[in-house]
């Protein structure tokens, strides 16, 4: 692959904190070279910034090899920028060319409120895993790993469900900001395992509650999410979730489903 | 001060039974009034803080990231070790504490290992009741692979993220806990200081990233959960905020620092692409399972990689280590790579990579299944389709990631790889029961010295920070606790509080205040050049020294010239960062003294002046078979203790993999 080096613009949003209104900053950045990461490039700019003795901008990362989930942006209107299945750390800047202009935006969302410039918080998908994304066992109660088989099938389902790295692009990709797509991630790692079944109604039910009570919107079936989730986390998730969810209704809903 | 390691008496196999049936136990009700704060919430962190909570500790955790689930151990790939033996392939818990021992280059204690061996294959079992997807057989049982400096398959693994699914387990236990109402949790919180009182860690300083308010926190005994410190480096497969200021903080406070020259360096990792590199990205060693390691047999060959013919390319892995071929231990497999690359071997623009292979392991996959679908006569072309099909499935989102980042398809072309800095093998100095030097202040996982020696084996790591979290905090925290029932809760105006909140503001106020001319990434840059160069793949003497004199100039310069923009009132990740470096600018310095002071070559650590004729690593027993503990004493001041090393059951011999 051929190394070359560009220069770009950058339309980037900056807002003090959660209380001042925020607004786009133009910048340039030189001798950008194609290997650079997006966050990379990022750092040229913020260190340009520094020895203009400007604020850098601010943004979430922590381990740059696309698994963590802290990175986020939308990049020219989509979350984690154009590669598919990649995360904002792992889009690389030979995606781009001399001369282009990048507009770098936050995960816009009520319940994902800024923190400042494009760091937001996140910490409603925490609140609903509490609600009951998890199996009630307590340390030292397990019984030995091999004694209840699970069909591969079900087990890789329910890996590929839980490869959901809550990032939530999904959100700031649902144009009703829905997280009905990492809920339904954590719903189906759960219920296609047998060590989940036990609490798979109250589950459902609670986490739903949950993510309605943060103020993310409903599903209306769209599909940006599945579209823009850097894990390919798919819509048969959310499928999965309103049978789970009917189901456990029909039971008589959180309270009677036990 | 002697050093105790506490280890209990009596045969190897029965000291953590014995110690788990005479430990002192606290009842339900004094549970509820004992305080302890967990800081990071990796799998260590994580695992702690959930049992403890179940167990009825009021638990506080603490994490700099957005979300507990956000700490670097998700980003663990290969897998995790337990003695299982579900392959019936010889394995046992003595196999497993003999392995990661001989792998360890014989400088970690046998109590501590055997321990960890024993509770290996509870992890499994907790992880699996907890919902971890493990990968598994048609049959629904279990899978295992093979890793490093092993002869047996005992590595549990979820595809190459078998970090995130097992931290993901011990987030939704801790999140669990947290709905219960039994551990509270701290978000965008850093630890600054620990505080003592009468000796005794009380509890600590920590600052909140969003407000950057300090706030003083209690707990009857403090537990640090917070990794390892390889971004001393600047380059490593650490995640961008890994960091040493709650160590080193605790350090500076009374707790000595164990063996901190012992680094891993991982030899399959992307190679760098040049000055703009913010991290580096590790190639899972499983990918060394089935991937062949080679260069050109001639040196300067500048032809591509796949018109070298196969007479001409040297498998030096394979020559050097036929007993274990491509999966010698790491640090062997990187030191080979930085000697054929020193002789001028090397391949790519930077000649500072070797190749990995799958070409081969496509064949051998691809015939696998053409004889399956019952295809006598397929052609190459198929041969290769079907192979290609098997390594994806093996190895999909580890080969997707090589060709994201440098732009290369690795089914088609081998991977260009190189050695980088990826664990800490040394850390806080901890006792059997994983208490530092300073009473009620314990260190669990990567953040402590404890188990892997000089040299730590694939997939240990996960399993160490489970261990230490789910099974072994549990019961000797306990021990301490039933101590302090009598201990109310200290309000946090007592003075000790004050004063540490006191010294903490101080050291932000003076950052801020420096206003210099260079930003903090350049002088963490310029540490890292200087940590790799001369206390990196291999240190010698002369180099070390030089390290030790260009440190000390470079905090100089750092605490003369840095500049910190905004407030310290505000978010301001410079100014994290600017804490994080200026105490990574004092441990480099001891770093090189300890490896200074270690006048050998062990696992990671590699004296130039200290190998056999083969360009192996030379022990030097009769000198050093002991943990280098180092007392803070001030300034560039470290007083040296010495813990020796007692084998009662493995003879340390020079270690083989030929």
């Amino acid at each position: 692959m051929e190394h070359y080096n560009m220069s770009l613009t950058l339309k980037v949003w900056r807002q003090k904190n959660n209380k001042e209104q925020g607004k786009f900053e133009t910048y340039s950045v030189k001798d950008i070279s194609s290997e650079m990461s997006f966050l990379e490039m990022f750092d040229v700019l913020n260190e340009q910034l520094i020895a203009e003795q400007k604020e850098p901008i601010a943004f979430d990362h922590d381990c740059r090899e696309g698994i963590c989930g802290m990175c986020s942006m939308v990049i020219n209107g989509r979350p984690h920028g154009p590669w598919h299945h990649t995360t904002t750390c792992q889009l690389h800047m030979r995606e781009y060319k001399n001369g282009d202009t990048i507009v770098v935006e936050p995960f816009r969302a009520d319940a994902f409120p800024v923190i400042k410039d494009l760091a937001v918080d996140r910490t409603a998908f925490d609140r609903i895993i509490q609600a009951g994304g998890y199996v009630s066992v307590n340390t030292g109660n397990a019984v030995d790993a091999n004694s209840i088989p699970i069909e591969k099938h079900s087990a890789d389902e329910a890996f590929a469900s839980a490869a959901c790295i809550g990032c939530g692009a999904c959100v700031a990709a649902c144009p009703n900001a829905s997280a009905m797509l990492f809920t339904s991630a954590k719903v189906s790692h759960l219920a296609m395992l047998p060590q989940g079944a036990p609490e798979r109604k109250t589950r459902v039910v609670d986490m739903v509650e949950q993510m309605d009570k943060e103020g993310f919107g409903g599903c209306t079936n769209i599909g940006a999410c599945e579209a823009e989730c850097p894990k390919g986390i798919s819509l048969e998730n959310i499928a999965r979730l309103n049978r789970e969810y009917m189901g456990a209704m029909l039971d008589g809903g959180s309270q009677n489903a036990v | 001060m002697t050093l105790n390691s506490k280890t209990p008496e009596g045969p190897l196999g029965s000291k953590w039974e014995d110690y788990k049936s005479k430990c002192r136990l606290v009842n339900p009700a004094n549970k509820r009034h004992l305080e302890v704060i967990v800081v990071g919430t990796g799998l260590a962190g994580a695992s702690a803080a959930a049992s403890l909570g179940e167990m009825g500790y009021k638990v506080k955790a603490f994490c700099f990231q957005d979300s507990p689930r956000r700490a670097h151990s998700i980003a663990a790939q290969g897998g995790i070790n337990a003695a299982k033996n579900y392959q019936n392939d010889g394995d046992s818990t003595y196999r497993l504490f003999y392995d990661t021992i001989k792998g360890g280059d014989y400088r970690a204690r046998e109590g501590n290992v055997h321990r960890l061996a024993e509770v290996s294959a509870n992890i499994i079992d907790q992880c699996v009741a907890q919902g971890v997807p493990f990968a598994r057989e048609y049959g629904g049982l279990l899978s295992n692979r093979s890793f490093g400096g092993v002869q047996v398959q005992r590595t549990f693994y979820a595809a190459g993220q078998t970090g995130q699914q097992l931290l993901i387990g011990a987030y939704q236990a801790l999140e669990r806990q947290v709905a219960l109402g039994n551990v509270k949790e701290y978000t965008r919180h850093e630890m600054l200081e620990v505080v003592k009182i009468d000796g005794k860690a009380r509890g600590i300083i920590a600052r909140n990233l969003v407000t950057g308010e300090l706030e003083r926190h209690f707990g009857h005994a403090v537990l640090l959960c917070t990794g390892g410190y390889g971004n001393v480096f600047y380059l490593s497969t650490n995640a961008m905020g890994s960091n040493v200021t709650a160590a080193w903080k605790a350090h500076k406070n009374g707790a000595y620092f164990g063996n901190p020259c012992y680094t891993q360096i991982h030899p399959t990792c992307i190679p760098v692409s040049g000055d703009h590199q913010s991290k580096l990205t590790l190639m899972s060693e499983s990918l060394r399972n089935d991937g062949r390691i080679w260069v050109p047999k001639k040196q300067n060959d500048s032809r591509k990689a796949n018109d070298i013919p196969e007479e001409e390319r040297d498998y030096y892995l394979e020559r050097r280590y036929p007993a274990f071929g491509n999966l010698v231990p790491r640090d062997v497999a990187s030191r080979a790579a930085k000697e054929r690359c020193d002789a001028g071997y090397g391949v790519g623009a930077s000649k500072q990579a070797v190749y990995l292979d799958y070409a081969s392991a496509i064949e051998r996959y691809g015939n696998s299944e053409a004889n399956k679908l019952g295809l006598d006569n397929a052609g190459a072309d198929k041969i290769k389709e079907l192979g290609k099909e098997v390594v994806k499935a093996k190895y999909g989102n580890l080969f997707e990631m090589y060709e994201k980042i440098t732009g290369e398809n690795p089914y088609e072309v081998p991977m260009r790889i190189y050695p980088a800095v990826h664990y800490t093998m040394g850390g806080l100095w901890v006792d059997y029961e994983l208490m530092t030097t300073v009473p009620g202040l314990y260190a669990l996982g990567e953040a402590n010295f404890s188990d892997h020696g000089a040299n730590r084996l694939g997939a240990s790591a996960l399993m160490q920070g489970l261990a230490d979290g789910y099974f072994v905090i549990p019961y000797t925290l306990g021990n301490y606790l039933a101590d302090e029932i009598r201990t109310k809760s200290i309000v946090t105006d007592h003075e000790a509080f004050v004063q540490a909140e006191n010294e903490v503001r101080g050291r932000i106020e003076k950052l801020m205040s420096i206003k210099g001319k260079q930003s903090v990434e350049s002088f963490h840059k310029r540490l890292g050049k200087i940590m790799w160069n001369k206390c990196g793949m291999a240190r010698n003497a002369e180099g070390l020294k030089e390290a030790v004199q260009e440190i000390q100039a470079l905090r100089k310069e750092f605490w003369e010239d840095v500049f910190i923009p905004g407030d310290a009132m505000e978010f301001n990740p410079e100014l994290d960062k600017a804490g994080r470096v200026a105490d990574f600018l004092e441990l480099g310095e001891l770093m090189c003294l300890d490896a200074l002071n270690r006048n050998e070559s062990c696992g990671g650590h590699f004296r130039e002046e200290y190998q056999t004729e083969e360009g192996e690593a030379l022990r030097q027993d009769d000198q050093y078979m002991y943990v280098a503990a180092w007392e803070y004493k001030g300034d560039s001041s470290f007083e040296l203790h010495k813990e020796d090393l007692n084998y009662d059951v493995v003879k340390p011999t020079q270690r083989s993999y030929k």
